[in-house]
C-alpha cells in the first residue's frame, strides 16, 4: 500500500533495515518528542541505534519516493539518514517561527555527517519557503559532503532558490569539480547571465592551462551567440572526444544558424548526435573519470 | 607503522602538518577542546569552536586520509572566567553525544583554584553520566600535586580509573598514576613537556601497560609528528615492536574506544584518501587539484 505522506513512507522503508533495538528506539522517541531537548538528544545519538548501512530501495519504492516529492530519491541515503530525517520532521513546536529557530540551532551544532543529513533533508521539511537563507548557507561550505548533499540530488535547490543562489551553486559545482548531471532540475534553470559568467569560467581556465569540466558547456547551448561561437569551435578542435561531443550537444541546443552550419561540418559527430550515442548523462558520467 | 596520536590541536596547523602526519604512518588522531592562546570572551566562540572541531577540522583531516576524532569540555584555563563558565557549561550537553567525540577534555586543574575545581567536577559528572572516557590536563606548576588531586577528585566522583586519562605526565607523576590504575599520556612537546630520549627510558622502566604518547602540538612550537618521531627513536634504542605498538597506537585506541565512536575499522576498512572528496576546491584543493600526496614527489619549486 503506499504511504500516506512522506514520514510514513520514510518509516517503511527504514524499519525493515534497523535492527530490532532500533526500532524500539526509533518508534519510542516518534512518540515522545515532547521538547527540543528530547530532540537534540535523539537527533545526535540515532545512528547508535540504527547503524549507518545503505538504505535498499525496490525500483517501486524510488518511483514511490518521486510520487511524494518530486525530486526526492533517498537511494544513496543510510540508515542513519533516513532516521534523522524523521526526527527533523517531527520536531515539537507550535509556530513556524519555532521550529526555523529549532532548526538553525541544529544546524549550528551539527557535525560532518549531520549537516550532511541536514541538507539533503531540506526537500522534506515544513514550511519549504522559509528555508532558502539556509540552503544559500550551505552552498558556501567548504566541505565537500556538505555541499554534495545540497547540490546533488537534491530537488530543494531548483525549486526555492532565487536565481542569484542557484547560478552560485552551480557555478560552485564546476568550481569545485562537482558532476553536474546530477543537479536536480540542471537544464529546467539554465539562464543567460549563468551561460555568461560559465563561459568567462572557462576562458580563465584555459588561460591557466588548466582542465575544465565538459559539462559547463551544457549551460551554453541555448545561449550560443554569434560572439561565443568561437568558444564552441576551439571545443570541437580539442583532441579530447568527449569535449567535442559537449560542443556538439550545446550547438544542437542552439536556434542560431551559425550553430547549425557549425554542427554540419562535424558530419561523423553530428550522426553520433541523431543516432543517440551520447548525451549530456554520458558525458557526465565520463568527465570525472 | 600505523600511529595514533591522541592529544594535537589540529585547529593551529597548516595542511603540510595533515600531509607530513599521513606519509609518517598517522591514521587517526583525537583533538580536545582547549583554549586558543588567549581567553575567549563569548559562550558562541566555544559553541563555533566546537562545531568547528565536529565539523570542518574532520572534514580537512579527511582529505589526508586521516581519521578526526574530539574530545568536548570547558579547559581549565577559561574555567576561571565564571560568566562564561556557567555559559559554556550549557552547551557541553549538546556536543558530548555527538558521533566521533570519544571523551570529555581535556579538563583539569591549571593554577588549581576554585574555579577550576568546581568545573573539573561538574563535567566528571557530565561525563560519568553519558558513559565516555575522561582526558585530563595536568597542571604545568605545582604538577605533581595537581596530578594526584586531579585523580582523587575523579575517584571521589566515582570514575572507574580506567575511562581516565590522565596526560602530560612525566618521571616524577608516571608512578602514581599508574599505581592508582588510571591511563598515563605523555605529550612529547620541546622546552616545556617530554622530551623523546627521556619517554625512551621511560618506557624501558615502565613497560607499555596503559602508557600512551602524543604530540598535543599546537599553536605553540611542538611537532605534529611526535608519536611517529618517538616511535622510530624507542625501536633504534632496543624497545620492542610491541611495547611502540602499544605506546603509539594500541593503547590511545583501547582507552578512547571505550566511547564507542572510535574503531580500528574506521581506518583500516576505508580505502586511502575518499575519492568523492579529493577534488573539492575552495579552500584545500583549489579547483580540481590532485592532492600531493597521492601524485608522490614533486618538484617544489614549482606551483601549479
Amino acid at each position: 500500500m503506499p504511504a500516506a505522506n512522506i514520514s510514513d513512507y520514510l518509516l517503511k522503508i527504514l524499519l525493515p533495515q534497523l535492527p530490532a533495538p532500533g526500532v524500539t528506539w526509533l518508534q519510542k522517541q516518534l512518540d515522545n518528542l515532547k521538547t527540543e531537548k528530547d530532540f537534540y538528544l535523539a537527533f545526535s545519538v540515532a545512528p547508535r541505534y540504527t547503524g549507518k548501512k545503505p538504505i535498499i530501495l525496490s525500483e517501486t519504492d524510488q518511483q514511490e519516493a518521486e510520487n511524494l516529492r518530486a525530486g526526492f530519491n533517498p537511494q544513496n541515503w543510510t540508515t542513519d539518514q533516513v532516521a534523522r530525517a524523521l526526527l527533523v520532521r517531527a520536531i515539537p513546536h507550535e509556530t513556524p517561527e519555532q521550529y526555523v529557530a529549532i532548526l538553525n540551532k541544529v544546524f549550528s551544532t551539527a557535525d560532518l555527517s549531520e549537516l550532511v543529513t541536514l541538507y539533503a533533508s531540506l526537500p522534506l521539511l515544513p514550511y519549504p519557503e522559509r528555508h532558502v537563507m539556509r540552503a544559500a548557507e550551505g552552498v558556501r561550505t567548504t566541505m565537500t559532503q556538505v555541499f554534495d548533499a545540497i547540490a546533488l540530488n537534491n530537488p530543494y535547490p531548483h525549486d526555492y532558490l532565487p536565481e542569484e543562489a542557484w547560478n552560485q551553486l552551480v557555478l560552485k559545482s564546476i568550481f569545485n569539480v562537482r558532476p553536474l548531471y546530477r543537479i536536480y532540475g540542471l537544464d529546467a534553470r539554465r539562464n543567460e547571465a549563468l551561460a555568461n559568467i560559465a563561459i568567462d569560467y572557462a576562458h580563465e581556465r584555459w588561460a591557466a592551462g588548466r582542465t575544465l569540466t565538459p559539462e559547463l558547456w551544457r549551460l551554453v547551448g541555448p545561449f550560443i551567440s554569434a560572439e561565443n561561437i568561437k568558444d564552441i569551435q576551439r571545443l570541437l578542435q580539442s583532441p579530447e572526444n568527449i569535449q567535442k561531443e559537449a560542443a556538439a550537444l550545446a550547438l544542437a541546443e542552439s536556434n542560431l544558424p551559425e550553430a547549425k552550419d557549425l554542427l554540419s561540418k562535424f558530419p561523423e559527430l553530428k550522426k553520433q548526435l541523431q543516432a543517440g550515442d551520447f548525451n549530456w548523462q554520458t558525458v557526465g558520467e565520463g568527465a570525472y573519470k | 607503522m600505523l600511529f595514533i596520536d591522541p592529544h594535537v590541536h589540529m585547529i593551529s596547523r597548516t595542511t603540510d602538518d595533515y600531509e607530513a602526519m599521513r606519509k609518517a604512518g598517522v591514521v587517526a588522531m583525537i583533538e580536545p577542546a582547549f583554549w586558543m592562546g588567549q581567553p575567549r570572551t563569548e559562550a558562541g566562540t566555544f559553541k563555533d569552536y566546537y562545531s568547528h572541531l565536529i565539523g570542518f577540522e574532520r572534514f580537512r583531516a579527511s582529505q589526508f586520509g586521516i581519521k578526526h576524532y574530539c574530545t568536548i569540555g570547558l579547559n581549565s584555563k577559561e574555567a576561571n572566567n565564571e560568566a562564561l563558565a556557567e555559559a559554556v557549561m550549557e552547551l557541553l550537553p549538546l556536543f558530548v553525544l555527538k558521533e566521533g567525540v570519544v571523551g570529555v577534555g581535556e579538563i583539569g586543574y591549571d593554577d588549581q583554584t576554585a574555579a577550576e575545581d568546581k568545573y573539573y567536577r561538574l563535567q566528571l559528572d557530565l561525563a560519568k553520566e553519558v558513559g565516555l572516557p575522561v582526558q585530563i590536563h595536568t597542571p604545568h606548576r605545582d604538577k605533581r600535586k595537581g596530578t594526584i588531586k586531579s585523580m582523587e577528585v575523579a575517584l571521589e566522583h566515582g570514575l572507574d580509573p580506567s575511562l581516565v586519562i590522565v596526560d602530560h605526565n612525566n618521571e616524577e607523576t608516571v608512578k602514581d598514576v599508574l599505581d592508582r590504575g588510571f591511563w598515563a599520556a605523555f605529550t612529547i612537546y620541546p622546552h616545556t613537556k617530554m622530551g623523546n630520549e627521556r619517554m625512551t627510558e621511560i618506557v624501558r622502566q615502565y613497560g607499555h601497560e596503559r602508557i600512551m604518547i602524543n604530540s598535543a602540538a599546537d599553536w605553540g612550537i611542538s611537532d605534529p609528528l611526535a608519536v611517529p618521531k618517538t616511535a622510530h627513536l624507542m625501536l633504534e634504542r632496543g624497545i620492542s615492536e610491541e611495547s611502540v605498538r602499544m605506546v603509539s597506537y594500541q593503547n590511545a585506541l583501547d582507552a578512547f574506544g571505550q566511547s564507542g565512536q572510535m574503531q580500528e575499522s574506521d581506518w583500516l576498512e576505508a580505502t586511502g584518501i575518499d575519492q568523492s572528496l579529493k577534488y573539492s576546491g575552495n579552500s584545500i584543493l583549489r579547483g580540481g587539484q590532485t592532492p600531493s600526496i597521492e601524485t608522490g614527489e614533486k618538484d617544489s619549486r614549482i606551483i601549479r
